[in-house]
């Protein structure tokens, strides 16, 4: 463990002698994560009422590669749309942050390593077929194939945290300059405004720069305004109570707490009641919507994701809450989750609800043997 | 004399792990932390009441904190 001696103490304003001054963000109390777990359930369920995908309302994985298809990474014709709820997150995020006085501009934190866990997370997410948001809101709408998912992502948190307790660390990030932080926020902006410049045809694929889907999942979505609204609060609220599923369960088995565990609970159970109000709740294995019933590759594809996940040190959603905030380090896990998506669709390694891609095997055992190898080589010296 | 533990830069969880590894090998004492981000600021302090240590100071400079936590 690093220690150092005591830095000058002049400079430092003091606060309250309490944990009060440490935790005054009333966002991030018990009730305030489960204020947010459950906005985050209700508005889920209520975009896939507007027209998002089946059990599909917000999921980062499924929507930053329906990205990459909008701008022609891919092109899977299913699966192409400029989704504005991460367009939202990203934005959402920045604002609450410079309200809060909270921007803070960092990078340097190993970005190779975390463009490739980015990348492998997103081919483990497309193996099951969402990210662990998304596992939430398919169990919430009845699908029992999530249950194999969410053990998968515990499985995979697990190992990382046998890591984290071993020493890993992804090195540390300095302070940079406010452009580096606003990088990835502009790229969200660049975006936006695409979508309005060259929006949707009746019946065309293409429409300027932009890619659409005529038919799949990414033809479904919910009106423009509703999904960029829903997307900026979530930013908004995720940002401040630092909402992230897999540390939800990563804090459970690394500190037995039950913090952040409190808001996913909160999302799982407010989206189930939404879903069942509204008529969206179908509980079985089979034929459930944007998925398949290969157990086992439900499962592995999700350690793979949580693996990665728990390395880079957040889930994809709190990556991009943390890339509004200023984090560079999280951008570039989140442009590796994209260009990840990518490789997915154009060589055959995402699923289906037909099965396995063609090369998803492989690529989830080059994907372990990535994370595995970062894990073990970049243990700090005791 | 306080332990000093310097956390800034690190992203989580880390900045909570090396508080927790401090404290198991003190027991009892005084230990001052380092974080640069709020996020860590608040984990870290939630992680130190959360094992039975008291919160004594929370002092702030340009974005960086320093938390004092105490256990008799």
């Amino acid at each position: 463990m690093r220690s150092r001696p005591g830095r000058e103490t002049a400079a430092f304003r003091q606060s309250r002698r309490d944990e009060g001054g440490a935790v005054k963000n009333s966002f991030a109390t018990r009730w305030g994560i489960i204020g947010v777990g459950l906005a985050i359930g209700v508005l889920a369920p209520l975009l896939q009422f507007w027209g998002n995908p089946g059990n599909m309302g917000v999921c980062v994985a499924c929507f930053e590669r329906d990205i990459a298809g909008a701008v022609g990474l891919h092109r899977a014709d299913v699966v192409q749309y400029m989704r504005p709820e991460i367009i939202g997150f990203v934005l959402g995020s920045l604002l609450a942050a410079l309200a809060a006085k909270d921007f803070r501009p960092r990078a340097g934190s190993a970005p190779i390593v975390r463009f490739l866990l980015g990348a492998f997370a997103m081919i483990g997410a497309l193996i099951f077929l969402g990210c662990p948001w998304r596992a939430l809101l398919r169990l919430a709408g009845g699908d029992l194939n999530a249950v194999l998912g969410i053990a998968g992502l515990i499985g995979g948190i697990w190992i990382g945290t046998l890591f984290l307790r071993g020493g890993f660390t992804l090195g540390r990030s300095q302070q940079a300059p406010a452009a580096v932080g606003l990088v990835l926020p502009l790229v969200m902006v660049l975006f936006l405004a695409l979508l309005f410049l060259y929006p949707a045809q009746e019946g065309q694929p293409v429409s300027g720069v932009l890619f659409y889907s005529l038919k799949g999942p990414g033809a479904q979505h919910a009106p423009l305004v509703l999904a960029l609204g829903a997307g900026l609060i979530i930013g908004g609220l995720a940002q401040r109570s630092r909402f992230c599923t897999m540390g939800a369960f990563r804090d459970l088995l690394l500190f037995r707490q039950t913090h952040l565990l409190c808001g996913v609970l909160a999302l799982l159970v407010a989206a189930l009641v939404v879903n069942l109000a509204l008529g969206q709740f179908r509980l079985g294995f089979e034929g459930q919507p944007v998925a398949h019933a290969l157990h086992f590759w439900n499962f592995a594809g999700m350690v793979l994701a949580g693996l990665a996940f728990a390395l880079a040190g957040g889930c994809p959603g709190r990556q991009l809450f943390m890339a509004g905030e200023g984090d560079g380090d999280s951008a570039v896990f989140v442009l590796g989750m994209i260009v990840g998506a990518a490789f997915a669709h154009n060589f055959g390694l995402a699923s289906s609800p037909k099965g396995l891609g063609p090369h998803g095997m492989e690529a989830w055992v080059l994907g372990m043997a990535f994370c595995l190898f970062i894990g073990f080589a970049m243990r700090k010296k005791a | 004399m306080a332990e000093t533990v310097d956390a800034r830069g690190l992203s989580c969880p880390q900045p909570v792990l090396d508080a927790l590894a401090a404290m198991k090998r003190l027991g009892s004492g005084t230990i001052e932390i380092l974080v640069d981000t709020e996020a860590s600021k608040e984990n870290v302090a939630r992680a130190a009441t959360g094992s039975g240590w008291r919160v004594e100071n929370v002092a702030e400079n340009a974005g960086e904190y320093r938390l004092t936590i105490a256990k008799p």
